[in-house]
């Protein structure tokens, strides 16, 4: 089922005296289904936060519609899109907390917003901190935590109405690797054990190779490709997409190595591509070509294998082609590096 | 000396008169001011309750009040006093020209410390489903409680001096005082003693803004 959708929106920002128009989405049209954790990847200016603040009203697109669940949100009025932002939990790069707040304060505020009662407020506080791990900092102010625990008061500001859709707006870019880790583990625990459906905007692969079920890759306003996380990088179709998989995973030589690999080793330079079992060894060996692993880096990805190897190839000449065209004819990517 | 202790009592009048004029114009120049600023950050374009027209013509009004001596404003303000308050001279009518000057002083401060407000702090409050108007007094301006309270502290500086000035035209307070007991008549005991006790009341005020706003930063 699908839980949210957008329809080829646009969205164009006038800037300036001279009234430049920027474009900072060009036809978008994305679907996010219910339960599922949704990543959007790409370089800063690719139009992510706009993409983002528009599920929840916070901008307008100029053309297209979106759509969460049953309601239109580009066809609701302001006083109508509050009520289902109350459906819509929020975290942000910079954590956003009230400073002038408890932790606790800040977790009820959205439950202030929607008219909870005291009691009822002080009980869903107490559940909420306990799920983040920070029950014992409830009378603490934002600026005692560090930038983990402040990431995990914004998760739980934005869980305080219990909204089925969370929008995670660069969520650990402000975090250490460590970190990281410790908040994509909660959302991933947002997301099992709470059922809600994330989508999270980011310009690390890592985060979505961690959390994330499917993806769109972004790139100038548009969405480049899209599909389940491990088809889109293992095999990725466009220019960004296999950008992001090389700086990643650093598994393929830069023209720089390359260029030193080419003068230290002489033999035929071949990169290959790994993804399932790939009967490497055995391929070289049956046509009596010697295989010397120069560069290379391989990694996972949703548990299956991910990467390339380099290697140089020596033996008989017409050896090598036979390897090689039978590597292919396995549907093996292989890139000849001489050049 | 003895010239000033026969005058103990007309001076214990002139602080209690400074204490009237210095109160009221604070207290109400600073509701007006905070009024105004709020209308001033909230409507400029852009904003939580953007509204071009309106935001043109407060922040006009502003810099056309706000450059005007003081002196010089309260003579000005002569024909409204007249029509509103009935009279144009006396603590009254200082308390009324310091009042509206408080006013559009504030209105400028507190935009100011409004404007930087985080802006995520104010998303994550829309975020949240929250109406404009309330995130302007429940966000807003608690986030800027600190450096309000310092704005409010300059004012009152600010206020105290004008009284005194406001001595020149006849206003009653320490100011007054100060010129028809001490330098009219030569005697700078009197004037020395004056200054004095108006660095007390400058020094008292500033130290509790910056004790109030130390709490509301907790530093």
């Amino acid at each position: 089922m699908t839980h949210v959708r957008l329809k080829n929106v646009s969205k164009t920002f006038t800037r300036g005296r001279d009234g430049s128009r920027v474009v900072a989405l060009d036809d978008v049209s994305l679907e996010v289904a219910k339960g599922e954790v949704f990543g959007v990847i790409g370089h800063s200016g690719a139009g992510k936060s706009t993409l983002i603040r528009l599920i929840n009203g916070l901008e307008t697109p100029t053309t297209g519609e979106v759509w969460v669940g049953d309601h239109e949100i580009t066809a609701l009025a302001e006083k109508d899109q509050r009520a289902v932002r109350r459906d819509i939990g929020m975290i942000f790069q910079q954590f956003n907390l009230f400073r002038s707040r408890t932790i606790a304060g800040n977790v009820a505020y959205p439950l202030k917003v929607a008219g909870v009662d005291r009691a009822e407020r002080d009980r869903r506080v107490a559940r909420l901190l306990d799920f983040v791990g920070l029950l014992d900092r409830a009378h603490d102010h934002p600026e005692q935590l560090s930038g983990g625990q402040k990431q995990r008061v914004g998760i739980a500001r934005a869980l305080a109405t219990e909204p089925s859709l969370l929008l995670a707006d660069e969520a650990t870019s402000a975090l250490d690797p460590k970190t990281t880790a410790e908040v994509l583990a909660l959302l991933g625990r947002v997301n099992k054990e709470l059922g809600v459906t994330i989508l999270l905007i980011t310009h690390e692969l890592d985060v979505i190779r961690t959390v994330a079920d499917r993806v769109a890759v972004m790139d100038s306003g548009r969405i480049a490709e899209a599909g389940p996380v491990y088809d889109v990088f293992a095999n990725p179709a466009s220019d960004v997409a296999a950008d992001f998989v090389r700086d990643a995973l650093r598994d393929r030589p830069s023209p720089e190595v390359l260029a030193r690999l080419r003068r230290t080793h002489p033999g035929r330079l071949v990169t290959v591509a790994v993804r399932a079992r790939t009967g490497l060894a055995k391929t070289f060996f049956a046509h009596g070509v010697t295989a010397d692993l120069v560069f290379g880096g391989i990694s996972e990805l949703q548990e299956r294998a991910v990467g390339s190897l380099t290697f140089e190839l020596t033996g008989p000449a017409d050896g090598i082609d036979a390897a090689l065209a039978e590597l292919r004819a396995g549907g093996i990517d292989v890139t000849e590096e001489n050049d | 000396m003895d010239e000033f202790l026969s005058n103990l009592p007309i001076f214990r009048e002139a602080i209690g008169t400074t204490f009237y004029i210095v109160g009221i114009s604070v207290v109400l120049g600073g509701l007006l001011g905070l009024l105004l600023g709020l209308v001033l950050y909230a409507t400029r374009p852009g904003n939580l309750l953007s509204n071009r027209p309106v935001f043109i013509v407060v922040n006009i009004l502003v810099n056309i009040v706000r450059p005007i001596p003081f002196v010089i404003f309260l003579l000005a303000l002569q024909p409204v006093m007249l029509a509103t308050i009935g009279t144009t001279i006396g603590a009254d009518a200082v308390t009324f020209g310091l009042t509206l000057g408080a006013a559009f002083a504030v209105s400028r401060i507190i935009e100011q410390t409004l404007i930087a407000v985080d802006p995520g702090v104010i998303e994550a409050a829309r975020a949240a489903g929250a109406r404009p108007l309330s995130i302007l007094f429940t966000v807003v301006l608690p986030e800027a409680l600190g450096p309000v309270i310092l704005g409010y502290t300059f004012i009152f500086v600010a206020v105290v001096d004008m009284s005194a000035q406001a001595g020149l035209v006849g206003g009653g307070g320490l100011g007054d005082f100060a010129v028809t007991y001490g330098s009219q008549r030569y005697n700078w005991t009197v004037v020395y003693i004056t200054v004095a006790t108006i660095i007390v009341i400058v020094q008292a005020g500033q130290f509790l803004g910056n004790f109030l706003a130390r709490r509301a930063l907790r530093r």
